[in-house]
């Protein structure tokens, strides 16, 4: 899951925040004069310091692009230029956001590594020249400081910071598949720390204002102010510049000193860095790391490495060299151009395209406290949702409200939340065995147990006493939302809500709409989905939707191939290495045998030969044995508490054994049973796409990436065609053809766009 | 509250001579200078409701405010509220089996005497036949002891009630951690040696790293000097405004003390030391001085200094309060009746300390009185930001607006009416006993001015707030 969760925190790119943008009016401008009208930067002065305020027209965010950038010189050329000028503060004019990063479509537009480079090496000019002012520069942080942001704030002689949930620093170029490229690498391991300067640039990982103090990365922090005589957010960033500008007199009459105290343990860090054994030590582990972790799928994290050691071994002017050159080298690759086609596609299913529902839902029922419905309601209840969780058993329900009262203490635990908060938020949730409340209720989501008369029978239950404006989701992972909502009374109220499990860690929603689903029914599933913290795709009706019909034929597959002799360890390695963060074989046991089992019959049943493939036979056995997978102790593996390392079940021996079929070796190399997974799942999705139960490329890209862990670095099925050339693709699945037959059919689509190379999902 | 644990006066010099000759200053704010026309009538005559019993203040003192680990520190919080209640009984003469009930309010309290208040009264010589109960809410309990008892001669259950309040600040509970603490409780209940042994083997040594009273709100884990710097800060508070205010306290608590107009203190004979007769926490400095310090709180720019915070006080105060009728038949002459009060709350983090704001015009309307109605303003001072923030809140039409639902600005108090003999900044703050010091203050004042109506208000931990009329007693 690694991968993917490294992935997942490209969630918290600002870009996808929603922030308030407030008129923000300048004050105290005592000289007038500076006051040209810039479309990114403003400044003016306060006593003897420049305050140069950021404020890009018409986004919610500031990026470093070529225009603010020739601003920002033209600004600092007239403040190093004037004599009554001694020291500068900068600050953004949003709240929210001091500068979010580089702009990636300046980037995309790059046509060379060379022209990457030269972009990297005039904003490294650029930095270079703050870091040597004469003149001190304070960066005042109100909010995302990422990336560029980052990089330009450490070039500054002295950071403050607001302590806001909203401020945050990091260099989530890795991310991306790129590396901080404008003098980061060279100055966060001198400003933090080598360790501590790898583990930001290498996980990308956002850091809060008061833990950035205690690195090192701030030098002070400013508290966040309630109400006063004006909004909070507006006199937060007035009381931040207010500090800013005494510092920076504090700073110009050299009263402050802009170097830190260091702490004992930072000192020996430090001394332990200048021996150059353990400095080799350092880049050998940080590298044996990656490597494992990556698999090597990904170049960037191991040329931040390469980058850093070569400033620190061989002097700035070598390092600054080398950040430019690898820059421009990993912009072009195709796993930067997979992760930014992501982070596109993340962008994009961050929003509600059916508008705004007509009713806002504020009283959430969940029926079936089970591992699912608790996980519903964990990220809805931390949103401010009332929240129903209802059971049919008061030990089911007990243990549902454990599970919620669990993911919030160990946010406490983590420090993301206060206890105080965490019994605050606990309070949101009613645990209860009746309908009692329901007639308020705005959205009722049903996570009871996958059978159709089950289901049935909630709904109708649910319909007798719920509101007529109230939502009916179904979370079912392979039931078609029609024969759900065939017994409804209101068909247009039903909708269905694919989560994925664990519900607080996956970040995909898939939202399935029947002929029959209403507009406003679909906007406010997207909405509710979206106060939930998720990235959602909304997919046609149809079995299995988008996501489990990919998937089934990849598993089919899974089955055969162990059937053919490869063990399941042996399989799972060759999966994780070709970047599915979770091995095939684990992937059935945590999913669960017996919904395995039931998907695979249901969706056999549908599309036939063409899922076909492995023997049900395998997975019937597996379940009459007890072997359910990770929820039962016993599927593959062995699962025991507290035991790290898995060991494989000795019991299934006879099971494979009885069920073994001969490989054919044409098509057995590793090589070609990494393809044989992947192809199948590639051409059902474009299938999906041919049908469409898919609107667009871009959702059967997150919806693979995000709720099955196709590899990050491949961007997702269509990406992959696009980048790799469906040519490639149909050529495997046409010579699979020949050994195994219909399973490996291209689709139309699929052969279309091989016919055509020009023609592409992305254009 | 317990937050000024951290921010003592030591800091500040001594009391010099020379800086009584400063002349009190006026805030550099002089918008909020309205003097009332002279002469002008009250918009109403009296606050006396038909149908509603009057409730008066027959009398009031207090223990001399001292700083905490002064005279008082070998002392138990009971000692000090026998001290306030010995001497009310003193004051007023009155015949202990005539007092219906008796309520204290205190807020950290000693686990020896959870309820002070019963201690303190046998102690004092009050009939073992009166009930007593203690109340606690923050910096507005004795607020609280008092209108709860005005609830009870109201609705008639009571005739004559004793309300007060006590802080010793010079000793806190302090206690094992909840590992150790367990770890005992469990010994406790072990049966055999080999139990005992058991439970004894998981002994780490930091059980024993203790347990300080909460000195931060336990909602938001901040401590109130803090929030009271981030709301200086918001409502652009600046350290002179509050260095300026904190000099005018200490000047008027001063210039009260001297010419003997804090009536209600009496002499407390200390156990094993001298008498004590007045408050020791009175201590004007010059803004020269004052500027020198750092800030306690937001380090190093903050503004709220322990100049200009209310210091730790170890005292009490108690008060004798009947139906008027009962005062009367009594022959006592009351000092004031005790009229409509409102308590309030709201966000514990960024308005912790604006119960005035939100209070004074509750009490007001519900008076039906208008600012220009108060002779006397009896404001508890937590902060001199926390004064000066509440001040520019009331001023301000677009908070009225967008906080407070209200149309227009409050208004702010006139400043010459207002904490005239000095307050909780000067003469100390226990935090349970206060309220009866704002409520006889404002009593006093009217007495020796000539107004008629007073009005106190308070904030308190938790984001709460009280304000309460008093009527100055005519006849």
């Amino acid at each position: 899951m690694v991968a993917s969760r490294a992935i997942g925190s490209l969630s918290r790119f600002p870009a996808c925040r929603i922030l308030r943008s407030r008129g923000y009016i300048c004050r105290n401008f005592t000289g007038s004069s500076a006051l040209l009208t810039r479309t990114h930067i403003n400044y003016g002065v306060k006593g003897d310091v420049a305050v140069i305020r950021i404020n890009s027209p018409n986004s919610k965010v500031n990026t470093l692009n070529k225009e603010l950038h020739s601003e920002f010189m033209e600004v600092m050329n007239e403040i190093w230029a004037s004599d009554k000028i001694r020291s500068a503060v900068l600050i953004s004019s949003k709240p929210g956001c001091f500068i979010a990063g580089a702009d990636i479509n300046m980037l995309a537009a790059c046509k060379t590594p060379q022209e990457v480079t030269q972009i990297s090496q005039d904003a490294q000019k650029t930095f270079e020249k703050l870091e040597k002012s004469t003149k001190p520069i304070v960066a005042a942080i109100n909010g995302s400081c990422l990336g560029g942001g980052l990089e330009l704030a450490i070039s500054c002689q002295y950071r403050i910071a607001t302590k806001d949930r909203k401020t945050v620093l990091g260099a989530p170029e890795v991310l991306l598949g790129i590396l901080p490229g404008a003098g980061g690498t060279q100055r966060l391991p001198k400003m933090v720390g080598v360790p501590a300067a790898f583990d930001m640039m290498l996980t990308g990982r956002n850091i809060r204002a008061d833990r950035a103090k205690k690195m090192g990365l701030v030098d002070q922090l400013v508290e966040p102010l309630g109400p006063g005589l004006k909004p909070p957010e507006e006199r937060t960033i007035e009381y931040l510049e207010e500090v800013a500008v005494t510092f920076a007199k504090g700073l110009a009459d050299k009263k402050i000193s802009p170097k830190r105290d260091k702490g004992l343990v930072e000192k020996l860090t430090a001394y332990a860095m200048t021996i150059p054994f353990v400095r080799q030590q350092i880049y050998k582990k940080v590298e044996e790391k990656v490597r494992k972790q990556t698999k090597g799928l990904y170049p960037a994290p191991l040329k931040i490495i390469d980058v850093v050691k070569t400033g620190i071994e061989q002097g700035n002017i070598a390092g600054y060299l080398s950040e430019s050159q690898k820059f421009g080298e990993l912009a072009m690759t195709k796993e930067s151009k997979a992760l930014m086609g992501l982070y596109h596609g993340q962008v994009l299913c961050k929003k509600n395209k059916f508008g705004a529902p007509q009713k806002d839902v504020k009283h959430l029922a969940i029926l079936g406290a089970g591992l699912m419905g608790a996980g519903i309601a964990q990220v809805s209840v931390d949103k401010g949702l009332k929240t129903i969780l209802k059971d049919a058993a008061i030990t089911g329900l007990g243990r549902g409200q454990q599970q919620v009262f669990k993911g919030l203490n160990d946010k406490v635990k983590k420090k993301a939340l206060t206890s105080f908060e965490r019994d605050a938020i606990f309070s949101n949730l009613t645990g209860q065995l009746d309908y009692q409340g329901f007639e308020k209720a705005d959205m009722v989501i049903e996570a009871v147990f996958e059978d159709l008369t089950l289901k049935h029978k909630v709904l109708k239950e649910v319909e007798a006493v719920i509101p007529d404006h109230c939502v009916f989701a179904s979370n079912t992972s392979a039931l078609p939302i029609c024969e759900i909502a065939s017994v409804s009374k209101r068909p247009e109220k039903v909708i269905g809500m694919h989560y994925f499990s664990p519900v607080d860690k996956m970040q995909l929603l898939e939202i399935i709409t029947t002929e029959k689903t209403s507009k406003d029914t679909t906007a406010s599933a997207v909405a509710v989905g979206l106060k939930q913290g998720k990235v959602i795709i909304v997919v046609k009706d149809g079995p299995g939707f988008y996501t489990t019909r990919c998937l089934a034929p990849m598993m089919s597959e899974v089955i055969r191939i162990l059937q053919e002799g490869v063990d399941p360890k042996k399989l799972d390695s060759l999966t994780t290495s070709f970047g599915f963060p979770v091995g095939a074989a684990t992937l059935v046991d945590e999913v669960g045998v017996d919904v395995a089992k039931h998907v695979a019959e249901d969706l056999g049943k549908t599309f036939g030969e063409r899922f076909a493939g492995g023997s049900l036979e395998l997975l019937q056995q597996m379940v009459s044995k007890g072997f359910l997978g990770r929820k039962s102790g016993k599927g593959f593996y062995i699962y025991q508490e507290g035991v790290k390392d898995k060991n494989l079940n000795s019991d299934m021996d006879s099971i494979f054994a009885s069920l073994k079929v001969p490989p054919k070796s044409e098509v057995s190399s590793d090589e070609d049973i990494q393809y044989r997974l992947v192809t199948r799942f590639v051409n059902e999705s474009v299938m999906c796409l041919q049908e469409g139960i898919l609107a667009t490329p871009a959702e059967g890209d997150i919806g693979a990436v995000f709720g099955l862990g196709f590899p990050p670095c491949l961007g997702g099925p269509f990406r992959f065609l696009d980048l790799y050339g469906a040519q490639k693709i149909v050529d495997r699945l046409r010579r699979y053809e020949d050994a195994y037959g219909k399973q490996f059919t291209p689709c139309q689509l699929l052969i279309d766009h091989a016919n055509s190379p020009n023609k592409k999902f992305y254009q | 509250m317990t937050t000024i644990l951290t921010c003592t006066l030591k800091n500040l010099p001594s009391t010099s001579k020379w800086a009584l000759r400063f002349p009190v200053r006026l805030l550099s704010c002089s918008s909020q200078l309205r003097a009332a026309p002279a002469g002008q009538t009250k918009s109403k005559k009296t606050l006396a409701k038909p149908n509603v019993r009057n409730i008066v203040v027959v009398d009031g003192v207090r223990t001399p405010f001292l700083q905490s680990g002064t005279s008082y520190k070998d002392l138990m919080p009971h000692d000090l509220a026998r001290a306030a209640l010995t001497g009310l009984l003193h004051q007023t003469s009155v015949p202990k089996e005539v007092v219906d009930y008796i309520i204290f309010g205190t807020v950290i309290q000693e686990v020896k005497t959870s309820n002070v208040a019963r201690e303190a009264a046998l102690g004092a010589g009050f009939s073992d036949k009166t009930p007593a109960h203690t109340v606690t809410m923050a910096c507005i309990s004795a607020n609280q002891a008092m209108t709860t008892g005005v609830g009870l001669i109201a609705s008639g259950q009571c005739d004559v009630i004793v309300a007060g309040g006590v802080e010793l600040m010079s000793d806190v509970p302090i206690r094992h951690s909840r590992k150790m603490r367990k770890m005992m409780l469990d010994l406790n209940k072990a049966k055999t040696l080999g139990q005992r042994l058991s439970l004894i083997s998981k002994f780490r040594l930091n059980f024993l790293s203790p347990e300080l009273p909460a000195v931060a709100e336990f909602s938001t884990s901040e401590t109130m000097g803090h929030s009271a710097d981030r709301l200086a800060a918001a409502f652009a508070v600046s350290r002179l405004e509050q260095d300026e205010y904190a000099l005018r306290s200490h000047s008027l608590a001063k210039k009260a003390q001297d010419e003997g107009l804090l009536s209600d203190v009496i002499p407390f004979k200390v156990p094993g030391k001298d008498t004590v007769t007045k408050d020791n926490g009175i201590r004007p400095s010059s803004l020269e001085q004052m500027a020198k310090l750092k800030p306690a709180f937001i380090k190093p720019y903050g503004t709220v200094t322990a100049a200009n915070s209310s210091f730790l006080t170890d005292g009490a105060s108690a008060m004798l309060i009947m139906a008027e009728e009962k005062a009367l038949a009594m022959g006592y002459k009351p000092k004031a009746y005790l009229r409509d009060f409102v308590y309030v709350s709201q966000d514990p983090k960024d308005q912790l300390l604006l119960g005035p704001t939100y209070a004074t015009p509750k009490v007001l309307e519900k008076a039906g009185l208008t600012m220009n109605d108060i002779d006397a303003y009896e404001f508890h001072e937590a902060f001199s930001g926390q004064i000066l923030a509440n001040f520019k809140a009331m001023d301000s039409d677009w908070f009225a607006q967008n906080y407070m639902g209200r149309k227009t600005k409050v208004g702010t108090p006139p400043l010459e009416k207002f904490n005239n003999w000095g307050g909780s900044l000067s003469l100390g703050h226990p935090f349970g006993a206060t309220g009866c010091r704002l409520v006889m203050a404002a009593a006093n004042r009217l007495r020796k001015e000539g107004g008629q109506y007073g009005l106190v208000a308070a904030c308190a931990a938790g984001g709460q707030g009280h304000a309460m009329i008093v009527e100055a007693y005519s006849k």
